[in-house]
């Protein structure tokens, strides 16, 4: 079976959104870590320095993985491997 | 192919290739990332040679532009010295100038310039050199007896079933360090590179606040995550050894 070039293309673009969709799960981890921190600094204001730097620590390590999501979509849509 | 031609035809984030030369037989391109490189470097060293300058003639009061300098140390320092605690004192100078370069090079998108950390090939040295020093320190540190047994972590160390995993999860550090900022800022840049190229006249002033968004705001947030995750990697490294 030979596919034409659009088609791969239309697919690329149908897959690069796909991959987009890994946003989700930093997106929650990264409001439940920004949420927890806010509870903490109210507990105790004196840490909010400490606090602050721990969760930024935190959101940036859960981020990686929305970013590979993002990654694979722009090898897909502007490095088209998928191309013959 | 249509649309997909167009969209590159405005949207322009690509790294451009500006000469090229015949290095050994091999066909090495100058880049835009490498012109840029050299553009940030230039800002550092002017910089450098001011800030050696003003503090040739210091004062016991600082005053005007040694001010600048002695609060960007400061700050460096603390921030060296708040997550490194003893050991603080060995690397102060490497993670500040990472810290400065990375900074520059990521805000440099705020003079017009492609940042030159939105490039794999800038950022991947960066992860290689944070591997580099965890391995150095952690042989110099530690017993070699005690690595063996980290490696082997969860289990005894007689028994190396999960060393392989460990193996690979050492290897995945400076990969995942160089990823996340080659991304962030790429990202960062290709929206930018979106909005001035399919929108056209309706992106005038209002794009200033994304500026501050994905080149400041972001910019420093990854810069200090680069620091930070490295000098935490160096002092688990490290452990509990004295440092000298």
């Amino acid at each position: 079976m030979d596919f034409n070039e659009n088609f791969i293309l239309g697919c690329s673009a149908i897959g690069a959104g796909l991959a987009v969709i890994a946003g989700i799960g930093p997106g929650v981890g990264q409001g439940i870590a920004a949420g927890h921190a806010a509870a903490a600094v109210g507990r105790n204001p004196g840490a909010r320095s400490e606090v602050m730097s721990t969760m930024l620590l935190g959101q940036a390590v859960a981020e990686t993985t929305g970013l590979y999501g993002l990654l694979i979509a722009m090898l897909l849509l502007f490095v088209k491997p998928l191309l013959p | 192919m249509g649309h997909g031609v167009l969209l590159s035809a405005d949207v322009d984030f690509m790294i451009h290739g500006v000469t090229k030369y015949s290095f050994f037989g091999h066909e090495v391109w100058i880049t835009t990332t490498q012109v840029c490189l050299l553009i940030v470097m230039l800002i550092l060293l002017i910089f450098a040679v001011f800030a050696n300058r003003a503090l040739r003639k210091a004062t016991e009061v600082p005053t005007g532009f040694q001010n600048v300098v002695e609060l960007i140390v400061e700050l460096l320092d603390g921030m060296v010295k708040g997550s490194m605690g003893k050991a603080a004192h060995k690397f102060n100078n490497y993670i500040g100038t990472i810290f400065i370069f990375i900074l520059v090079s990521n805000i440099s998108g705020l003079l017009g310039l492609r940042p030159p950390t939105a490039d794999y090939g800038v950022t991947f040295p960066l992860g290689i050199l944070t591997f580099i020093l965890i391995h150095f320190n952690q042989f110099k540190y530690q017993k070699p007896k005690d690595i063996w047994k980290d490696m082997c972590s969860p289990l005894p160390p007689w028994l190396p079933i999960w060393l392989p995993i460990n193996i690979i999860s050492e290897i995945a550090v400076p990969i995942s360090l160089s990823l996340r900022l080659f991304a962030n800022v790429l990202s960062g840049t290709v929206m930018m590179a979106l909005i001035y190229g399919l929108l056209g006249w309706v992106a005038t002033i209002w794009p200033a606040a994304l500026h501050v968004y994905f080149d400041l705001f972001s910019g420093a947030i990854q810069t200090y995550v680069f620091c930070m995750l490295t000098m935490t990697y160096i002092s688990n490294a490290i452990g509990d050894a004295e440092v000298a």
